[in-house]
This record gives structure tokens, C-alpha cells and sequence, in this order.
């Protein structure tokens, strides 16, 4: 019998073979260049040998697999640049062309061999993986709870490229198939099925014996796209009905993803052009497609922040080594307000117990109150059972009394933003909790190493920042004091891996990471609107940029007063020349003229009706000193505006070492505060863009809109040595 | 270059272009015969002289596909040495067809020619020959492909007209041309359209609604608030247009073009041509122009055009006495008079497309004739005609009595 490292093989008395993928050394099986050698073998042994009559492919792990190897799919892009260089574009670009459509020509190969293939897919199966089973005849999924398929590639910049978008788009109705490649999705079973993804679903170990039935009943080798009486499931492109579907297809894509998605707009183009082509051209089509997206920035930078980078931070790439294990199982949260009570839950949803405390019993029970609400809503959803209601609920202990905190690991408190009630109750939790109990403390505006000073152990003393809404922000800025000891940072790293959430580690600096960076985005916004630029053409430039709300919405969301307050606060501090005046001039109008506050007294920026959606103030054109015709207003200087001036604040983090690794300015930029994330995040878009690129448009903004555009030193000097932030930090920890 | 005169110019009433419309029953073929034959008739026209039919149609599949032109050419008996050619300028068709008739003239290579339209809208249906345009991404995403309908009430919205300002436009046409009718302002172009027995099929515009009110119109719901924002083309206008912060949806079918089926025929010629003929000429094609403008706006091309058409005939707004806009919607003449600031009493003085109704191709050819009609009932000297067309353009000619 052939023997593979990669799979097991093995044919049994009725001629049907099982090709069992189980990569050795490995907790789940990806996609190599050997798993396709082999695979390429397997189809050809089956296709070859007259004794067997089909094949069943399947997991021998826990899951099927997660897809595509990302880091074989980038050195294809080295080995291009190499070639180009090497040997000219052309062909470096056959060369491309050619192997990054090898998976594809495989599947297809596997589809057409004469053979009946068929999948028996248990547990995750996603990307190139779910293609796999996409272009087998026949697909069986276990109905155990954790099976998924999908095709998530979309979420990194990429698209599905073997495949994926032909066969979908084979199997579903048009407008269906590409909501399902637009979103990436991850599918249960039976959604799955009823999608037309799949034909069965059954019992995990019962999946291989119904592929081998369907085999053995004399399943077709032949795909239904490629028997000459195939209908589309839409009909022709060029139809009545396809003139209902592409129209909006279009416009949707355009809603969705401002232009700035290049492999979106690639699925769209491999799905029109495909269904109009025979099978094989159709996914020569998709293969060329592919090509130009694996090469494109926006993928390399995806791939970088959201796939590689982040995995790594989940996975506590900061957490000092020498640090001993954590074992936390006891919270406390001091201050049961909004912030408190939605920590609390969301630590509670981890399953660690949680003590909440407020000054009486009765506040503390609304916060937990808050708990059963979002439980509730669960439920509601169909998301979650009574049970897990009640359990959740029975780890949360409301009380007023500080003992109970003594046999907590990490406290964190979320009190008001003012020292001395902060002071106060440091004081009071570090008298009942134990001497190895972590304290952190949940501030957003007043530094970690100032509140320490009220500690009388600053070594064990943190900063945890959550932000609002916390059920739904998966970022957390871990904030190091002066004296912040690595015990607590390794608690602090501990905690937020436990909620599933993912930690930035940032040095002490008023307004740490995040905040800074979104204080001057909505300040290019106030200053946009005095300039007299429409306020429609100001929010539009934003989403346009990437953005997910334009500036003065998202000021309205939260607070227009917090923002004069912190502006007041910045200019006691650092004087007038801190702050700008027209922005001043604005805010004070608005806050203390007019008393528009934002949503949340339905009034700031925006109207907020109480029926009906929201809409800009219509007298916000009085405020404005002069009014410009929107036909000569650079649409495209305003989108940079609005991005640059908050990659310079990363930048200036970093050259301030508030942010030490670029891995999380990017991420926290995009988990943070949703900065473009085709870009990569903050820093990544100065990266791709080119120091001395971003550096000269700083120069020409700076002329024309003032000082807060001047590049600072790190990126003049990145400028002219050609350095990128990550190579500095490659550099950096080589030294 | 040698002028081209116009030599007489007709139409057919416009039937409702639905299945209970009087023209339903009549072939897109027959609807172009009935306009040759008039002109043939009307002109005691030696068909043989005419050297070329240049016919708009903007859907010419099925029944009206491959060379519509050539085929009405010999149901109408001109005989097979008339050639005829068909084209496609979206809804500017009909005047396009006039224009490249008069262009061969004015070139001297051709001493007598037709130009019109044809589109029976209840038979072959609007958007029946597809296109590339809206559906292929790589044209309609770059090209900011919206329904016509949401690019009018873009237009609504960029330029300040309310609800109440375009259902006022359109009870001002209906009135208009209830009026024009009752006159028989129209009576020296309309064709009746008949059957084989010669009985009477339709002789008088069937889409009109004189008793139409604010109040009637207020009562109608936009029609493009769903589409707009289920199908994303909201988002894509205020992309294009990022001054706006959403649009406005104020037009339905009463302050819209009506769906018709109908055709238009000019007869235009050198002077020797007509002379040939034995024709007097009744008015000179001064300047014609077609010309792109801003993509999802999509219906302001007559404002840039009818400036370009001015210039080449070196005149200003001020020397023209009639201005005839297609009212495809409410919102597409209300911008023309206010960009090009126009006294609304010369502009579709009859009515227009909103009260009888715009056949597509055939409309420019129609549009043409009315003008010429009030010209002479006026004994005016000179009229504009201009259409806004799909996918961003605007074509517009300049006639002149003589």
C-alpha cells in the first residue's frame, strides 16, 4: 500500500478508498506543498488504479483544517520580487501566475479525474480546506457543534482562489453566493446544508461511512457544472434576472467597503466573468484574479496585522518570559457604574468569578443587574440557555464590603475619573486583598504611574483599559507605570487572553495609545468644519478613508462635552499653545452656547430624532465662518487628513516609547478605534505607503493646514535612511 | 459646409406602454412605418430620393433588433435602395438620429435623409438589451452606476428641490399640455396610428392626466426609497457626491417621464435637396452637440451641452426664444432653469414627457417637431432642444425658421 507522511491511505473490501489527512507534528492539519504533493498523489493512485472505485477524503484530527498555509501564499510574493529583479516583471509574473493557481488546477484535477470524491468533514473547515471539499462530489459534515466551514480568506485580503468563488457561485443563487464570499462567514452544519454548501449532515462518526455509501451507490464522478445540461442558479449573467442581481451587487460593494477592498472587488469580477466561462477558463479567470490580490498591499498588510500579528498577541507575544504561570480565578471590580458592570460580565462570560463592589449593596446589584440584561438579550437571540444565565449570574458576587475582595487575584477598579475618589478606594482595596493580588486600575485619562503614587505597592500596580462598549471592543490597552512590575503585567496579560480579548502593552502617557490617536481625528474634523468644508463632506471623507464613523459622529458618540472638557484640561496643563482656538471656539459654542452634548442628549453634531435615523445639525452651517463649494474641495486631501494626522500620533507614540512593538499600533488601531484596516493600522499605512512618501505629504498638509502635520523626527530620519517601523523593531531586538 | 434644412417633421401619438395601452397590439416596426409613410405622404415624396433613415432605438432586440432602420425602410415600401442604419444614444437617440442625418448633409454626401426613433416600451420592454454598463463590476462600480430614478432624486437633493417643488414641475406640464392638446397645438405632427383596415387605433397622446393635483400627487409614495437603500445605490450617490448627507427620494411615476410607445420621423435635406424634391424648407439645423458630464448626477448633461451647443452656434441663452428639455424627471428641468437661470415661460411651454409620456429612442425626434410647431404658431425664430441621457451624457441641437 502507498505510504504518505501527511495522510493515511488505506482501500478497504468494497474498492473504497480513505485518504486520511493527519499531518504529524501538528495540532491541525494546513495546507503545504508537500500536503498537495501528496494529495496530487492520492488523486492520481485513485484516478490510476482500476480496484478502486472512490475516495473519501477526512481529518484524523479533532478538526479538519483551517485552510492555506498564509506563510506559503507570502513567500510566493518574495519569490516573485526576487525573480522580478532577477529576471523582468514578465517572468516573474508567469512564474507566479502559474504557481499560485496550483492549488486550484489540483482541486480541479480531483474533480475531473474519473473518480468519485467525497469529503467527510468533521470539526473546523475553512478557507482552502473548505475548497477541498468544494470541489469533491459529494460533502458529509458532522453535526457536532464545533464543525464549521467557510470562506474567510476576505477577512486577510485575500479571496478564495481555488475555486471557491466558481463553485459557490455554481451551487447558490448569485446574490446569496457572494454575500456568503463577501462576508467570510464560518457556517454550522446544517446552515451549511440548506445553503446548498453541503448535502449531508450527520453524527461525527457516522460522516465517512455515509461518504463511503455514497460512493459505493454509485456517486458521480462528474460535477454538475460540468454536465452540458448545467443551469446556473441564477441563470445567465446577462438575463432579466441578472439585471436584478449586478446592478445592486455593484452599488452593495461600493456601500461595503468604500472602494478600499480590492479583493472584494476581485470577487466580484471572478464571479461575473466566471459564470459566463466554461468551468476551466472560469477558474483560469478567478487564478488571474488571484494572482493580482496575493500581490497587492492591502492583502500583505491584512495578513500581517489581523492574521499573523494579532495570533501572536492573543497568544501573550508580550508577556515577560520569566514570569511564572498565572492561575487567576477570582476578580474583584471596584465600581459598579456602566464600565464595572459590563468588566464584570464579560469576566464572568470567561467563567472566573467575580466580586463587584460599589458603596452599597444596592448600586452593586444594578451592575450585576446589567449581567442579566446582556444574558437576557442572549437568550433572546437564542444565543444562550436559562441555564447559562443562571450560571453566569451565580459567579457574580454583589456586595459593599472591601473583605470581600480578600481572596481575589486581580482587582481591577472602575471608579470615577477623579484621583482623590481613586486614591481612596486604592487604598481601600489594598487593605483587604492579599499580598500577591494584582491591582489594576481602569482608567482612560489620568496616568497609571500618578495613581500609583497612592499605592503602597506600585510594583504590582497596572493599568487595564477596556473599551465602551466593552461586551463588543475586543481591544484592551495594558498600561505599565513607572514602577508596573513584571508579575503584573503577566496577570494583567493573563486576564485579557482568559475574556478573549486582545492586549496592546503600552507605556504610561496621557491618553495612552488609542485615545490619542482618535482625539486627533476628531480634531481634523472640528477643524475641517470651520474651514467651512460641508459637514456631509467631512463624515463622508472619513467612511471614505476607511473610517467606520466619520469624525463628528464619533465625537457625538462620545461626548462633545468630554471633548471640551479634555481640551480644557489639556490647556491648563500645557498651555494655549497646546490647543488650537478655532477648535476651542467651536466646542464652547456648541457645548456651552447651544448645549449640544451628543447622543446622549440627543443632541450634538447630529440630530437624534426619536424616530427616524440621525442627522447632522442643520444649523451647524451658521457655526461655520465661511462656506466652500463642495465641487472645489479635494475630496482626496480631506481622506488623507483624516489618516494621516492620526498615523502621525502612532508615530509620535512610538517615538515617545509609548508604544514599544508596531504589532500593537496596528492592532489596536484596528480593534481600537477601527483605523482603515485594509491599510494594516496605523503604522502599517506610513510602512506601505513609504516614510519619505508620508513624510513629504506631512510637509505639503503641514503647509497648508498648520503645524500639527509636521513628520517628527523618527519618521524624517525613517525617511531618509528608507526604514519602516517594523524594521526598526526587527532591528531593534536583534541589538 | 452646406446647411441642412428641415423639411417637415411628425410623430405618432404615444400609447401607454403597458398591455392595455391603444399601441400594445402595434409592432415596433409598424410604429417607424407609420412615420415614413407620413412623410412619404405629407410631402408627395419620391421615397427613392431619400438617401439614408438613421432611426434611435434604445432596446433594439427581439422584435426591434438588427437594423430596425432597414426594416421599416422596406415594410413602407421606400423601396430596397434606401438604406437605413439604427443607433443607440440612450434616451437622446431620436435627436442624435436627426443630427447624423443632418451631418451627412452638411458633409455633401447625402441631398435628402431621415432621421427619428422608434421604441414600443410595452412590447420590448425597458433594459431589455441589458448591457455592460450595469451589471459588469468593472464598468459600473467605476462609473458609479445608479438607476435613473436615484440619480434624478440625487440631483433633487444636491440642488434644494423639495418634494412640493417637483410635483408642482409636473402638475405645471400636465396643465401645459392639456392645454397644448385642446388648442391642438400638436395637430401638424401627430400621425394617428391605424390597422390594416384603416380604422383608427390611437390619435391622441393616452398618458396624460390633466386633472392631476398637489393633492393627487401627494398621495403617491417615492418610488426609489427601497431600492436606494437596499440595493446600495444611496450609498453610491453620496460616494460620488459627498457634499450630500443622504438623498432625498421625491420622485414617482407623476412627476416622472411616462413609459409610451411611440415614433418620431424628420425630414431633413441640403438645399438642393429639397428643391429636387419640390420642398420648401421650414427651418435650418443650426448646431447640434453631444457631450459627457458627471457620472451619477447622470441627467445634468443638457445644462453643459445646451452651453456647448451656444457656443458653436455663437449664441447665448438670450437669442433662443423655446426651450424644449425631455422631462425624464421633475428634478432634470427644474436644475436646467436654475444653472442656466431660464424664464420658466419658455421652457416646455406644451408640456412634456411627464404629462405624455418619452418613448426613449423616438423622444429627440418628437421634441424636435413640438418646437418647431410653436415656432412657427408663435412665429418665433429659434428653439433649443436638449435631452439629458444615461450614463452621464446630454445632447442638444439649435433650429433656426427660415
Amino acid at each position: 500500500m502507498t505510504t504518505f507522511t501527511n495522510f493515511r491511505f488505506e482501500v478497504d473490501a468494497d474498492g473504497i478508498a480513505l485518504a486520511t489527512w493527519d499531518m504529524p507534528d501538528r495540532s491541525m492539519n494546513v495546507i503545504t506543498p508537500e500536503v498537495m504533493e501528496e494529495l496530487s498523489q492520492i488523486v492520481e493512485k485513485v484516478a490510476g488504479d482500476a480496484a478502486i472505485k472512490g475516495c473519501v477524503i477526512t481529518s484524523g484530527k479533532e478538526t479538519f483544517s483551517g485552510g492555506a498555509d498564509l506563510n506559503m501564499l507570502q513567500g510566493l510574493g518574495a519569490q516573485y520580487a526576487k525573480l522580478a529583479k532577477e529576471k523582468g516583471e514578465e517572468e516573474a509574473m508567469s512564474f507566479f501566475f502559474e504557481e499560485s493557481r496550483k492549488l486550484s488546477l489540483l482541486y480541479r484535477r480531483l474533480e475531473t479525474c474519473g473518480k468519485p470524491f467525497a469529503a467527510a468533514v468533521n470539526g473546523v473547515c475553512l478557507g482552502g480546506a473548505f475548497e477541498l471539499a468544494l470541489s469533491c462530489h459529494f460533502r458529509v459534515l458532522s453535526d457536532a457543534d464545533s464543525t464549521r466551514v467557510g470562506l474567510p480568506e476576505i477577512k486577510v485580503g485575500l479571496f478564495p482562489g481555488a475555486g471557491g468563488t466558481q463553485r459557490v457561485a455554481r451551487l447558490m443563487q448569485t446574490g446569496d453566493a457572494l454575500q456568503m464570499l463577501f462576508k467570510g462567514e464560518q457556517l454550522r452544519s446544517l446552515m451549511a446544508r440548506n445553503m446548498g454548501l453541503a448535502h449531508a449532515v450527520a453524527p461525527r462518526n457516522e460522516i465517512v461511512a455515509i461518504a463511503k455509501e455514497w460512493i459505493k451507490g454509485g456517486g458521480s464522478a462528474e460535477a454538475a457544472w460540468d454536465n452540458k445540461n448545467f443551469k446556473l442558479p441564477s441563470n445567465k449573467v446577462y438575463s432579466a434576472a441578472g439585471m436584478q442581481i449586478w446592478p445592486a451587487a455593484n452599488a452593495i460593494y461600493r456601500r461595503e467597503t468604500q472602494g478600499n477592498y480590492p479583493a472584494a472587488y476581485a470577487i466580484l469580477e471572478a464571479v461575473y466573468q466566471g459564470l459566463q466561462l466554461p468551468m476551466d477558463q472560469a477558474l483560469k479567470v478567478e487564478s488571474r484574479w488571484f494572482a493580482k490580490i496575493l500581490r497587492s498591499k492591502e492583502a500583505a498588510a491584512m495578513i500581517r496585522t489581523l492574521f499573523v500579528s494579532m495570533q501572536e498577541l492573543n497568544k501573550g507575544a508580550r508577556r515577560p518570559k520569566d514570569a511564572p504561570p498565572t492561575n487567576l480565578k477570582k476578580i474583584g471590580v471596584v465600581g459598579a457604574g456602566f464600565m464595572g458592570a459590563s468588566v464584570a460580565y464579560v469576566t464572568a462570560n470567561a467563567g472566573l468569578d467575580v466580586v463587584l463592589i460599589d458603596r452599597d449593596v444596592e448600586a452593586a446589584e444594578k451592575g450585576k443587574a446589567h449581567s442579566h440584561k446582556l444574558m437576557t438579550d442572549q437568550i433572546m437571540k437564542g444565543r444562550a440557555k436559562t441555564a447559562d444565565r443562571d450560571a453566569l449570574l451565580a459567579r457574580i458576587k454583589a456586595s459593599a464590603d472591601y473583605n470581600d475582595l480578600s481572596d481575589c487575584d486581580l482587582v481591577i477598579e472602575a471608579v470615577f475619573e477623579d484621583p482623590k475618589v481613586k486614591a481612596e478606594v486604592i487604598a481601600k482595596v489594598e487593605a483587604a486583598i492579599r499580598p500577591d493580588c494584582i491591582f489594576a486600575s481602569n482608567t482612560s485619562t489620568l496616568p497609571i504611574s500618578g495613581l500609583a503614587q497612592s499605592s503602597k505597592r506600585p510594583d504590582e500596580f497596572i493599568g487595564i483599559h477596556f473599551f465602551s462598549p466593552v461586551e463588543k471592543m475586543m481591544l484592551v490597552e495594558v498600561i505599565l507605570g513607572k514602577k508596573t512590575g513584571d508579575k503584573a503585567l503577566a496577570a494583567a496579560l493573563d486576564y485579557v487572553r482568559l475574556i478573549k480579548k486582545t492586549p496592546i502593552v503600552v507605556n504610561d502617557s496621557r491618553g495612552f495609545f488609542a485615545n490619542r490617536c482618535v482625539l486627533a481625528y476628531i480634531l481634523e474634523g472640528h477643524l475641517m468644519l470651520t474651514e467651512g468644508v460641508p459637514p456631509a463632506m467631512i463624515e463622508n471623507a472619513g467612511k471614505q478613508a476607511g473610517m467606520p464613523v466619520g469624525p463628528l459622529s464619533l465625537n457625538d458618540e462620545v461626548g462633545v462635552d468630554l471633548g471640551l472638557k479634555i481640551l480644557k484640561a489639556t490647556k491648563a496643563q500645557l498651555g494655549e499653545a497646546a490647543i488650537i482656538p478655532q477648535q476651542e471656539a467651536l466646542l464652547t459654542r456648541l457645548v456651552e452656547q447651544e448645549g449640544r452634548l451628543g447622543r446622549k442628549n440627543r443632541k450634538g453634531f447630529y440630530d437624534y430624532p426619536e424616530s427616524g435615523p440621525k442627522h447632522l445639525w442643520p444649523s451647524l452651517m451658521d457655526l461655520q465662518p465661511k462656506h466652500l463649494d463642495a465641487e472645489t474641495i479635494d475630496m482626496q486631501e480631506l481622506k488623507a487628513r483624516l489618516l494621516v494626522t492620526q498615523a502621525l500620533e502612532a508615530a509620535r507614540t512610538v517615538e515617545e516609547g509609548v508604544i514599544t512593538d508596531p504589532r500593537e499600533a496596528d492592532v489596536g488601531s484596528i480593534l481600537g478605534f477601527g483605523f482603515a484596516p485594509f491599510t494594516g493600522g496605523a503604522l502599517s499605512y506610513i510602512d506601505f505607503m513609504g516614510a519619505k512618501v508620508f513624510v513629504e505629504l506631512c510637509k505639503s498638509l503641514q503647509a497648508k493646514h498648520g503645524d500639527r502635520f509636521a513628520p517628527p523626527k523618527i519618521l524624517i530620519d525613517m525617511a531618509a535612511s528608507g526604514g519602516t517601523f517594523y524594521g526598526r523593531a526587527e532591528a531593534r531586538k536583534a541589538a | 459646409m452646406v446647411d441642412a434644412f428641415i423639411y417637415d417633421a411628425v410623430r405618432t401619438p404615444r400609447g401607454r406602454g403597458k398591455p392595455d395601452g391603444s399601441l400594445h397590439e402595434v409592432p415596433t416596426v409598424d410604429l417607424a412605418v407609420t412615420t415614413l409613410d407620413a412623410i412619404r405622404e405629407r410631402n408627395h415624396l419620391d421615397p427613392k430620393l431619400v438617401e439614408d433613415v438613421v432611426l434611435g432605438n434604445v432596446d433594439p432586440v427581439g422584435e426591434a433588433g438588427g437594423d430596425i432602420a432597414r426594416a421599416a425602410v422596406l415594410k413602407a415600401g421606400f423601396g430596397k435602395e434606401v438604406p437605413g442604419v439604427q443607433i443607440n444614444r440612450f434616451c437622446a437617440s431620436g435627436l442624435d438620429a436627426v443630427a447624423l442625418a443632418a451631418s451627412q448633409v452638411m458633409a455633401g454626401m447625402k441631398d435628402l435623409a431621415i432621421g427619428g426613433g422608434v421604441e414600443s416600451m410595452s412590447r420590448v420592454g425597458m433594459g431589455a438589451s441589458g448591457g455592460a454598463w450595469p451589471v459588469d463590476p468593472g464598468i459600473a462600480i467605476a462609473s458609479y452606476f445608479l438607476p435613473q430614478g436615484i440619480s434624478a432624486d440625487l440631483i433633487a437633493t444636491k440642488y434644494g428641490f423639495s418634494r412640493d417643488d417637483v410635483d408642482a414641475y409636473a402638475v405645471e406640464s400636465q396643465k401645459r399640455a392639456a392645454k397644448a392638446w385642446d388648442e391642438g397645438r400638436f395637430k401638424k405632427s401627430i400621425v394617428p396610428v391605424k390597422d390594416i383596415n384603416g380604422l383608427t387605433l390611437l390619435a391622441r397622446d393616452e398618458h396624460m392626466r390633466p386633472s392631476t393635483d398637489m393633492q393627487s400627487l401627494g398621495q403617491l409614495k417615492a418610488s426609489f426609497t427601497q431600492m436606494g437603500e437596499m440595493g446600495g445605490f444611496d450609498a453610491v450617490a453620496t460616494y460620488a457626491h459627498p457634499d450630500v448627507e443622504a438623498v432625498n427620494h421625491v420622485h414617482h411615476a407623476g412627476n416622472s417621464s411616462g413609459i409610451v410607445d411611440g415614433a418620431s420621423a424628420v425630414l431633413v435635406g441640403s438645399k438642393e435637396g429639397g428643391a429636387k424634391a419640390g420642398l420648401k424648407p421650414r427651418a435650418r439645423l443650426k448646431a447640434f452637440a453631444s457631450l459627457g458630464s458627471d457620472l451619477a448626477l447622470m441627467l445634468t448633461g443638457p445644462v453643459e451641452v445646451s452651453q456647448l451647443v451656444l457656443k458653436k452656434a455663437g449664441m447665448t441663452t438670450k437669442d433662443i426664444d423655446l426651450f424644449e428639455i425631455n422631462e425624464a424627471f421633475s428634478a432634470v428641468v427644474l436644475r436646467y432653469l436654475q444653472a442656466l437661470e431660464l424664464d420658466p415661460a419658455k421652457v416646455n411651454v406644451n408640456g412634456g414627457a411627464i404629462a405624455m409620456g418619452h418613448p426613449l429612442g423616438a423622444t429627440g425626434g418628437m421634441l424636435l417637431g413640438t418646437a418647431l410647431d410653436e415656432l412657427e404658431r408663435t412665429g418665433k425664430r429659434t428653439a433649443l432642444i436638449t435631452l439629458c441621457v444615461a450614463a452621464g451624457m446630454g445632447t442638444a441641437a439649435i433650429i433656426e425658421r427660415v
